[in-house]
């Protein structure tokens, strides 16, 4: 097809006048005049193509390069090195932010007043106590000992370690303290505050303090609602297929279906949730921000999607297996199940990843059915309180802390990566499993 | 925990019942397989059916009445002072009760009585739950019991399990109708209750949007007023910068691809641009929120214009890039759907090949071209997150890009988000908004598939 379109151009491609004519015309002033211009508009018309080409892959660099920019280093997370005395007393009490500071203001003797030391307590992570009773908790027998530990440090000094404070600004517009830039190089210069690996961000639920935040509870939410979805929407959606395509007369109740099966998949996905508020959460009293509600929602949403898809991949087989199958004594059901079925596969589970990709990434139905809630805890149930991966999103993005622009950006490059996965996967099944007949 | 039993025990007894079904039908011809009406499997799928077909209907039936039923025998046992009353106490009462029972704190210490209540909810529940896995259970092994005992050398087993597949089938695909009967029916509802206190001439033709309603009767400033013609405007203009960025870039993108690019380049472009369809929304309205407004305000200021930092602008343009693969993959298919004899006439008669694209190729694909735009214009308008995260809240009535404007969507969603009642005005505004949004797009769609398919069948 391609072929044939470029040998036409080279064909038709308008050649100098040719040598044998007479003097005409052909050959005039004019004549050039205007094949000049007709070839300039020619060279116009598919730069202007080319552009625009370009403008868009220009866009995508742009979009995936500054997301990239701001998220990459928050796979880094800033630790402090203590060693801490883990004073029986003190852990049988659990006070193990007394235990931390003790081991903090050890590092530096210098500081002694209220006002030095309460600069010192900020630069590690309010939740650095809970690290150490994790660790205690595990292993009873560390009381009394002293142990050399790494603790998350405070979401400013983890910027400042990256970079994101200019060092240059006077002290007022700059955001942090000289005292604690002070303290934190000090920190550096020995060794004490490095960079590792952000473990956090994975296994933490959400936070109001970024360094502590994680998408491990918003990835747990998308699991669930995506697992919901599936359940429903795939098997749901095939059957549909199935009938409309293979069983059903065509008459105006079956064409009605398909046009209101093309309508659905074009309603803005805002109104979905909006069904979901009324008829899930209102009419039928489910809880709200479920997992449960949101994968219903998310069902009803993409059905439309996989129907469409599954209906092109059987419309793909040829009636000669059908005819064949059914020569031979199959029944309908038979031959569709037996033989049509797993023919048109690949093309159903092509459609159906596109579409679960889409479920993971949609975000506007969710907040209608209250999946926008602050949820610390990772949700391990259908009815539990969750938020998924894009809403999670959406919350940090509103958040006014340096900290939370880098960790949501991160949480984009991750929810980005499953999703060119997934389509990833979905190109090599085609292509793996295409077939022409 | 019950509920679960149940299924395991029902999966398992279907498992045991195509099981015994198979090898029952084979083992009464001796073996014989011919002789049965029909395969051996059809029989196990025939007894599976009669496990568990009937308790899962008697299960859906009981869960679906099961929470009113325990609700109602609870209130019935109430003192009349409590369960009557207006609908919103009695509600509470019923939330309240629910949370109890699930032993979730009020916030406040509960009335004796309902405490009480809440017990007898919980423990009723769990009596019922008991009894239906009792039930269910037996009902599966009875089913089984039958199912087993009419297999035989002249059952019929294939057309029975052939017709309840169909009309599974057939219930599948009336999902698709029962959503669409859903949404116009809840839209519909809560849209007539939220037109009982604003008249819809108000709703649709005023031009002050302010939907925070007065706690208190004294209160100023907050009266609650819902004209919506600023939001409508504020997304007709957001729609058409969108439009002013995709439609150019998509169309010509689509034309280079089918018409100019070799096999190779197109290889890498198509992916690409699936790529960019396939990035979600949300992300797209971080990029508009923290790239592209900075960009736009700090370019207006350089050319010394006030700039809003939530301007319609910076909404619109990210919206049009999202919108671009939308309009090009769509009319890549309409290009592409031309006949090539069309192009042949016209390189014949020496035209060249934008000539030929911009005088024959685009008049004849311009119905679905225009199909495609107005699928688009149904995309942007009903686009939620791009907007929520990067234009205003205030409803501003102007035509000026450079300033915050708020959408229709957007509205829906900060509505509807955070602590609500159900019934004050203020929520169901975003019902109305809803509705209005469901027609204007069901209207383009409507016009715009059908414009497709009548092109299509022109030139197939």
């Amino acid at each position: 097809m391609t072929d044939l379109v470029e040998q036409d151009a080279a064909a038709v491609t308008p050649s100098p006048a040719p040598s044998t004519a007479p003097k005409s015309r052909l050959r005039s002033e004019a004549f050039a005049r205007r094949l000049r211009a007709r070839h300039a508009a020619e060279r116009r018309f598919r730069l202007a193509g080319a552009a625009a080409v370009a403008l868009a892959a220009l866009i995508l660099v742009l979009l995936l390069g500054s997301i990239v920019a701001k998220g990459a280093s928050a796979f880094l997370e800033a630790r402090i090195r203590l060693e801490v005395t883990l004073d029986p007393a003190e852990v049988a009490d659990r006070n193990y932010t007394a235990l931390l500071r003790r081991a903090l203001y050890a590092q530096f003797p210098q500081v002694t007043d209220r006002a030095g030391k309460r600069v010192l307590n900020d630069l590690l992570s309010s939740g650095a106590p809970y690290e150490l009773e994790a660790m205690v908790a595990k292993n009873p027998a560390l009381a009394g000992t002293t142990q050399t530990i790494w603790v998350r440090a405070d979401d400013q000094i983890d910027q400042l370690v990256k970079g994101a404070y200019r060092r240059d600004l006077p002290e007022s517009e700059r955001g942090l303290g000289d005292a604690k830039i002070a303290a934190a190089d000090a920190l550096l210069a020995s060794g004490a505050l490095a960079q590792g690996f952000n473990t956090t961000l994975f296994t933490a639920g959400d936070s109001r303090e970024p360094e502590q935040a994680g998408i491990g509870g918003a990835i747990a939410g998308s699991l669930l609602t995506l697992l919901v979805t599936m359940a429903l929407s795939v098997p749901t959606g095939i059957a549909a297929a199935v009938y409309l395509e293979e069983f059903a007369a065509r008459n105006r109740w079956t064409d009605l279906i398909e046009v209101n099966i093309n309508n659905l998949a074009a309603v803005p996905s805002i109104i979905f949730g909006l069904l979901g508020l009324a008829v899930f959460l209102g009419f039928f009293g489910m809880p709200r921000s479920a997992p449960l509600v949101g994968g219903l929602v998310m069902a009803l949403m993409t059905l439309p999607v996989i129907i469409i898809a599954s209906r092109v991949a059987l419309k793909a087989v040829p009636p000669s297996i059908r005819e064949a199958a059914l020569g031979i004594g199959a029944s309908p059901l038979q031959t569709v199940l037996h033989h049509v079925l797993p023919l048109a596969m690949p093309g159903i589970l092509t459609g159906t990843i596109i579409g679960m990709a889409r479920a993971l990434g949609e975000t506007a139905p969710l907040l209608m059915i209250g999946m926008v809630a602050f949820i610390v805890d990772i949700p391990h149930g259908l009815t539990d309180s969750a938020t998924v991966l894009p809403v999670q999103i959406y919350m940090w993005a509103d958040s006014p802390e340096r900290a939370f622009t880098e960790r949501t950006s991160a949480a984009i490059l991750i929810l980005l990566g499953v999703l060119i996965l997934l389509n990833g996967v979905a190109v090599i099944l085609r292509k793996i499993f295409e077939r022409r007949w | 925990m019950q509920l679960t039993l149940l299924a395991l025990i029902l999966t398992l007894l279907t498992v045991i019942g195509f099981l015994i079904g198979r090898s029952r039908a084979a083992a009464s011809v001796g073996g014989r397989v011919a002789e049965l009406h029909s395969v051996p499997s059809y029989h196990g799928v025939y007894v599976a059916l009669w496990a568990g077909l009937p308790a899962l209907l008697l299960f859906l039936a009981w869960t679906a009445s099961e929470g009113w039923l325990a609700m109602q025998l609870v209130l019935s046992a109430l003192p009349e002072r409590l369960t009557t009353g207006d609908g919103q106490s009695v509600a509470l009462l019923k939330a309240d009760i629910l949370n109890l029972a699930r032993d979730i704190s009020t916030g406040r210490e509960p009335d004796p009585l309902v405490a009480e209540a809440a017990r007898r909810y919980a423990a009723f529940r769990d009596l019922a739950d008991w009894s239906l896995l009792a039930v269910g259970a037996s009902l599966a092994v009875a089913g089984l019991a039958w199912g087993r005992h009419r297999i035989g050398p002249d059952l019929r087993a294939r057309p029975v399990v052939e017709r309840v597949v169909r009309v599974v089938l057939v219930l599948c695909s009336l999902v698709a109708i029962l959503t669409t009967v859903g949404i116009v029916l809840s839209l519909l509802f809560e849209a007539l209750r939220f037109f009982t206190v604003v008249s819809p001439l108000d709703f649709l033709f005023g031009t002050h949007w302010s939907p925070q309603m007065a706690m208190r009767a004294d209160q100023v400033g907050s009266s609650g007023s819902f004209g919506a013609i600023p939001l409508f405007a504020g997304t007709l203009l957001i729609t058409v910068i969108a439009m002013a960025v995709a439609v150019p870039v998509g169309l010509m993108a689509a034309i280079y691809m089918s018409e100019y690019a070799g096999r190779g380049v197109r290889t890498w472009l198509k992916p690409a641009l699936e790529i960019l369809a396939g990035i979600p929304t949300v992300v797209y309205g971080f990029f508009a929120a923290l790239t592209m407004a900075p960009f736009v305000r700090s370019v207006g200021e350089a050319l010394g214009l006030d700039v809003s930092s939530e301007s319609a602008l910076a909404a619109g343009i990210v919206m049009g890039v999202m919108i671009i693969p939308f309009v090009s993959s769509l009319s890549d298919d309409v290009i592409n759907a031309v006949p090539q004899s069309l192009r042949d006439g016209s390189y014949g008669l020496g035209a060249t090949k934008s000539e030929t694209i911009r005088q024959v190729v685009l008049p004849a694909a311009l119905p679905g071209i225009v199909a495609a735009v107005m699928l688009a214009v149904s995309r942007a308008i009903g686009e939620t997150m791009i907007v929520t995260m990067a234009s205003g809240l205030t409803a501003n009535l102007t035509a000026n890009p450079l300033q915050a404007v708020t959408t229709v969507t957007t509205q829906i969603a900060t509505l509807l988000v955070g602590d609500q009642e159900f019934d004050s005005p203020k929520t169901l505004s975003a019902f109305g908004l809803g509705l209005v949004l469901f027609l204007v797009t069901l209207c383009l769609n409507m016009v715009a598939l059908r414009v497709v398919r009548t092109y299509r069948e022109k030139y197939d």
